[in-house]
């Protein structure tokens, strides 16, 4: 049981006076609204929340007090603590905000300087437009071949119908490998590959029984020099369809599917006759201008005349397929072949082959990854 | 081939008013592609004019100008005001009374030259007498044409003249001339009479007047002898079947060609020479029968026909000494002197001359192989030579040397022999059967016209349509049901059943001027034609179910979107190269690259070799854009190169129309040299550019092999860096690429400063080349994949120092060798040389970070770890821990 304090000392116990209080309070409310920085606001935190400020002084009194004054100054020491502690805590949040919002301030860049991050390289438009056709071809179940770009001789001509003597073997201006009579040469076209595939000795590994549908892309070569037009090595897209009962119309309804897929819904094909040693019959494929649909008599991609040529086609010649084992009367197919440079060079308005052929870097790249 | 079209009118019928244009555009539908259209740029008011009177105006600059008054006719300003008109004219051959040609104002010459109304030498001037050459038509320039003079020869249009007269056809002005590509299977269409014939066709009228249909006098005995001595035929086949020979005596070989073969000649593109040339060339444009004349009086023996002896020579006409071969058919004078190379080129000792009076026309038909060879081997292509390689009609032989015989006696005053040679040992033409359905077959499938054949399609349709084209169709199989045989041509016949039993196979003997139909498809191509390929319908093919593409194409596409991705550029190049490169690459002289592919006939002398590798060609590239002013370049190729190796392969040739036997196309895939799909890669430059943000780093060896693994990666393969010494590369600056077996799939690194300075590339250029074909041999097989652990990493580092010779891959294959099962990365993030480690040594800084699948690893776990890692750096290489 405890007696009456008779050690009371009023002096000692005046900080626990509400007046007092309250001026603390006030006092420290001041110093913290007055920090401009969270250093002021330490330093402010230090002198009215700290173990040697007044508030705490008087809340270390209150252990003193007569118990029937404990409550009464405890209520009121707590509740002037408390007014402090939530007074340091909002001025501590608005000056942490004001900082944050310096320091991104602060730390704003010029977002236009370049990047040193490396630039992305480009793909070849003959790289690009060779791989829509395949997928346009591939779409339909067709599939991919391939095969050497010095072929034999009897690749690309014999097991192709061209006679030794016929005028088309000498307007195909061919490269020859040294010595002449080694029998090979630089592919004129790349249809030695419907030889190939036929025989099934092609080097894309497809191995595959009839029917037969696969394209064929690659570099040929003819010894043409180069000018705005003519290339000596260039890019050709080539078909071939081998199954049962295969017609001219199966030959039109490819290429007409195979011209919307690359040049736009709408576009037609128009078949010319025309000649070739391994088509029989043989047709010229001209498709409808993309750019005017025949509209425009000075269209400047067809020249006005509404259509474009596009490379020779027709039906697998039976001695073709004499030469590959198959028998003609039971099979019969179409095969087709367009230059690629002449599609990039009308579809994307280039107008002088040189900038197709020579890698010079700045074509690629203005096509970038996708054409 | 040129068809001017008032020539192709006089041959068959051509709608009045007909253009160039339209019918270029009926004959495209045959076959007959469209190569330009001439003519037609001179637009009226052209008339003919009488010279009224001619006032001589002296000049101060020396010239005299005549002002005229001519009498045009109700035009110009006598339309306007009632006077005749005005013109001043600078030539001086006429006078007042000529008839002349005016062009009047509003009129355009070729050239877009506009004539209008003007005022010179103080005179109005309206309108300009015209010169030849004024007009674009043949003439000497010498003065202005005057009619009357024009005219000389040919009095009913001399007397028909009159003033006001349109002078634009008189003159065979505002003619078109349309010109066709001619496909080699078509040599007929080399001629007026075969391009009318096509219009024929394509027009479907049966008014073709055929030149060579004319009365030709029968062969006699008492013509020039000519004798066919063929010891060799080429394949079986007699160098010439039919030679007809025509003597016209006392011929003004001097005399002019008459104009209107004149105006032909120069409409075809051909210049007018003499009347024997003219004549020749005149009937071959006419007919497609190449023709020769000799001057009689230099031949002293007979026409002998025979192969070339070894060692023989013969001069041509264009002055060109020609070693003959045996199989080189001759045209000989008795058997002894050569005179011409049969079909190709005569000789210049019987040639014609000025002084020529007497000429044997000589027309034959030679054999196509023979002329072609022939022609190929001489480099001689001729227009006769390109006829007759293409097939030239032997039956009109003697009906086209009537004509020149009778040319030359009207134009030259000669004399026709009553002598006529015709040598004729051709063989029939043989039929070959032909099943009337394939048309339908080859054309389209049944269910596009409710499988029933289409009107135009139909045994009767396709049996005109093959008489209509001059073929005799014969039937072979007699047929169940009666079958029409004698339909026109694209009449419809009604109820045509698809019943197999209904279709007859006829037998068909083409016409003699078509050697290119010789089966069944090549007549569904004249059948399509003629009904048209615009009716061929559209119909999309049902492929058996696709694969998708191939692994090498996936992963050609693949590398090449990475290397996109990694800032390359791709870029093609020409494969031909100079010998000299493979010295300026530095290859050792035993280098198996320095085996190319030689071409018999580069296009250039100076680059007569393939490319053994990519970078070959690609080094030219990266070349190219730095001296188009490119500073940092980085660009990438990927393409078959082709390594023939020591023993260059030789191909057999067998024939056409026949599958090999298994052991010739053995041999003949085998010749053919591999040819690897590589990847090269060229890089010059900053590999991260300055900037503000800092200074740039070139691009160097590293970043080459880095790219280099990174395509191995994009493939699923860990490839591995050892240090390689290689051509081109720096001796020590060369990684070669290996796969887990060892196989080197290529190299990288940063090339030789020798070649650089070689192939004058900017110094320190960096380089790769891989092989894409051993990449994929090793790619493919489906990755099994590692459960993820989900256990904390822990991480230890570790300070390595080995001799400066050691290469940091040999460190860390030891570190993981050593680091047990529970290693999951081993990264090096510091290499330290100096004064600490002493000279020749370096420090390796690595960071290993363990994981283990089934618990959270104890620092003593991981420091064992390490410790076995650097036991094992130490006991393979003596790496010492740094202290």
């Amino acid at each position: 049981m405890s007696g009456p304090n008779t050690q009371y000392d009023p002096v000692e116990v005046s900080a626990l006076d509400p007046e007092a209080i309250e001026a603390n309070v006030t006092a420290a409310l001041g110093a913290f609204a007055a920090a401009s920085t969270l250093e002021d606001l330490k330093a402010a935190r230090l002198a009215h929340q700290g173990e040697k400020s007044p508030l705490a002084l008087a809340n270390r009194e209150i252990g003193a007090l007569p118990p029937s004054a404990k409550a009464d100054a405890g209520k009121r020491v707590g509740a002037a603590r408390g007014r402090v502690g939530a007074a340091l805590n909002a001025r501590r949040e608005e000056l942490e905000a004001e900082r944050d919002a310096r320091i991104l301030v602060e730390e704003t860049i010029d977002v236009t300087v370049p990047s040193p991050y490396r630039r992305l390289g480009a793909r070849h438009p003959l790289s690009l437009v060779t791989e829509r056709l395949e997928d346009i071809f591939v779409g339909m179940g067709w599939e991919v071949a391939d095969g050497p770009e010095v072929e034999a001789e009897w690749f690309n001509f014999d097991a192709l119908n061209f006679d030794p003597d016929h005028p088309a073997r000498a307007m195909q201006d061919t490269f020859f490998v040294d010595p002449p009579d080694s029998g090979l040469v630089m592919r004129t076209h790349t249809s030695p590959v419907q030889a190939r595939t036929l025989l099934q000795v092609d080097t894309s590994q497809l191995r595959k029984e009839l029917p037969v549908y696969v394209v064929v892309p690659g570099r040929v070569f003819r010894t043409d020099e180069l000018d705005a037009t003519h290339t000596p090595v260039f890019y050709q897209l080539e078909g071939l369809a081998v199954d049962k009962g295969l017609t001219m119309a199966h030959l039109k309804g490819t290429l007409d599917h195979m011209v919307r897929a690359l040049f736009g819904e709408g576009t037609t094909t128009r078949l010319r006759p025309s000649f070739f040693p391994f088509t029989e019959p043989s047709a010229e494929m001209d498709f409808e201008c993309f750019a005017c649909h025949g509209k425009d008599t000075a269209c400047r991609t067809c020249g006005g005349t509404g259509w474009i040529e596009w490379g020779g086609m027709g039906m697998v010649n039976r001695n073709v397929l004499l030469a590959a084992g198959i028998d003609p009367d039971v099979y019969t197919g179409f095969a087709f072949g367009m230059g690629l440079e002449r599609a990039i060079m009308l579809r994307h308005g280039v107008t002088d082959m040189h900038d197709i052929v020579e890698g010079d870097v700045r074509f690629s790249a203005q096509f970038g990854m996708e054409i | 081939m040129r068809a001017p079209v008032s020539w192709l009118a006089e041959l068959v019928d051509v709608p009045s008013g007909a253009r160039g244009a339209d019918i270029a555009a009926d004959l495209v539908k045959v076959g007959l592609e469209e190569e330009g259209l001439y003519g037609g740029e001179i637009t009226g008011p052209l008339v003919v004019g009488r010279v009224l009177d001619k006032t001589d105006e002296p000049q101060k600059n020396g010239k005299t100008i005549h002002f005229c008054h001519v009498d045009v006719g109700p035009h110009g300003q006598m339309l306007t005001d009632g006077v005749p008109q005005e013109i001043v004219c600078g030539a001086h051959n006429f006078d007042a009374g000529d008839l002349v040609v005016v062009v009047l104002p509003g009129a355009t010459l070729a050239g877009g030259f506009a004539i209008s109304s003007r005022k010179t030498y103080g005179h109005p001037s309206n309108g300009m007498i015209c010169s030849a050459p004024e007009l674009g038509i043949p003439g000497d320039g010498s003065g202005i044409i005057v009619l009357t003079d024009w005219f000389k020869d040919e009095p009913d249009v001399l007397a028909s003249l009159e003033p006001g007269q349109d002078a634009m056809p008189l003159l065979g002005l505002g003619e078109e001339v349309v010109e066709v590509n001619v496909t080699p299977d078509r040599g007929y269409c080399f001629s007026m009479r075969g391009i009318a014939r096509e219009y024929a066709l394509a027009t479907k009228s049966d008014s073709l007047r055929d030149p060579v249909r004319i009365a030709v006098p029968p062969p006699n005995d008492t013509g020039y002898e000519v004798r066919i001595e063929d010891s060799a035929p080429v394949r079986g086949v007699l160098g010439c079947d039919r030679y007809v020979a025509r003597a016209v005596r006392d011929v003004d070989v001097t005399a002019a060609s008459p104009r209107w073969m004149a105006t032909r000649l120069t409409q075809m593109g051909m210049r007018p020479i003499s009347l024997a040339v003219d004549v020749t060339n005149y009937l071959m444009l006419l007919t497609g029968q190449p023709l020769h004349a000799f001057d009689l009086d230099t031949l002293s023996g007979a026409i002998e026909v025979r192969r070339a002896r070894p060692g023989e020579t013969l001069t041509t006409l264009d002055d060109v000494e020609r070693h003959l071969d045996p199989e080189d058919l001759l045209i000989t004078d008795g058997g002894a002197v050569p005179l011409a190379i049969a079909g190709v080129m005569g000789g210049e000792t019987s040639e014609v001359t000025p002084t020529t009076t007497n000429v044997l026309i000589e027309a034959a038909h030679f054999d196509p192989i023979t002329v072609a060879r022939s022609s190929r081997r001489h480099h001689l292509g001729t227009e006769a030579s390109k006829r007759f390689e293409r097939g030239v009609d032997p039956e009109m032989t003697a009906a086209v040397a009537q004509l020149a015989v009778a040319l030359l006696v009207q134009y030259g005053g000669g004399t026709a022999d009553p002598g006529v040679t015709d040598v004729d040992r051709r063989t029939p033409i043989e039929p070959f059967p032909f099943r009337t359905k394939l048309a339908w077959e080859l054309i389209q499938p049944p269910e596009s016209s409710g499988g029933i054949a289409p009107p135009d399609l139909t045994q009767a349709a396709v049996i005109a349509a093959l008489r209509s084209l001059g073929c005799t169709v014969d039937v072979l199989v007699a047929t169940p049901a009666e079958v029409p045989m004698d339909v026109p041509a694209g009449a419809p016949t009604g109820g045509a059943s698809s019943d197999a039993a209904d279709w007859v196979t006829v037998q068909v003997t083409p016409p003699p001027w078509r050697p290119d139909l010789r089966n069944g498809p090549d007549l569904v191509e004249e059948v399509a034609r003629l009904r048209g390929y615009s009716l061929i319908p559209s119909v999309l093919p049902v492929a058996p179910g696709g694969r998708g593409l191939t692994p090498a194409r996936r992963a050609t596409r693949l590398v090449a979107a990475t290397l996109a991705g990694l800032g390359a550029t791709e870029v093609v190049s020409y494969p031909f190269i100079a010998p000299e490169l493979f010295d300026q690459l530095g290859y050792d002289a035993a280098d198996p690259r320095r085996h190319a592919v030689r071409l018999a006939n580069p296009l250039s002398a100076e680059q007569p070799l393939l490319r053994t590798g990519v970078l070959d060609t690609l080094l030219g590239v990266l070349r190219l854009n730095v001296n188009r002013g490119a500073k940092d370049v980085r660009v990438y190729e990927i393409g078959l190169v082709t390594q023939p190796g020591d023993d260059p392969g030789r191909a057999p040739v067998p024939p056409v129309g026949i599958r090999p036997d298994d052991a010739t196309l053995d041999a003949i895939v085998d010749a053919v040299p591999p040819q690897p799909r590589h990847l090269g890669i060229a890089a010059t430059g900053e590999a991260v550019p300055a900037g503000p943000s800092g200074g740039g780093r070139p691009v160097t060896a590293e970043d080459l092999v880095g790219v280099a693994l990174s395509v191995g990666r994009a493939l699923g393969l860990s490839l591995t860096p050892v240090a390689a010494t290689q051509a081109p590369w720096h001796p020590g600056r060369c990684a070669a690429l290996t796969l887990p077996d060892g196989t080197i799939a290529g190299y990288a690194g940063e090339l030789h400063p020798k070649v650089l300075t070689a192939l004058d590339c900017p110094p320190r250029t960096c380089a790769a080349e891989l092989d894409l074909g051993v990449l994929l041999a090793a790619a493919g097989d489906p990755v099994q994949a590692e459960p993820l652990s989900t256990y904390p990493v822990a991480h230890t580092d570790v300070a390595l120092v080995v001799d400066e010779q050691v290469p940091a891959g040999d460190v860390e294959t030891a570190l993981r060798a050593g680091a047990g099962a529970e290693l999951e990365a081993v990264t090096l993030f510091d290499v330290y040389r100096g004064d600490q480690v002493g000279a020749g040594r370096k420090s390796l800084a690595y960071r290993l970070s363990f994981r283990a699948a089934d618990r959270t690893l104890t620092t003593t776990e991981v420091n064992a770890a390490r410790d076995a890692a650097t036991a094992e750096a130490a006991t393979r290489i003596g790496a010492v821990q740094r202290a």
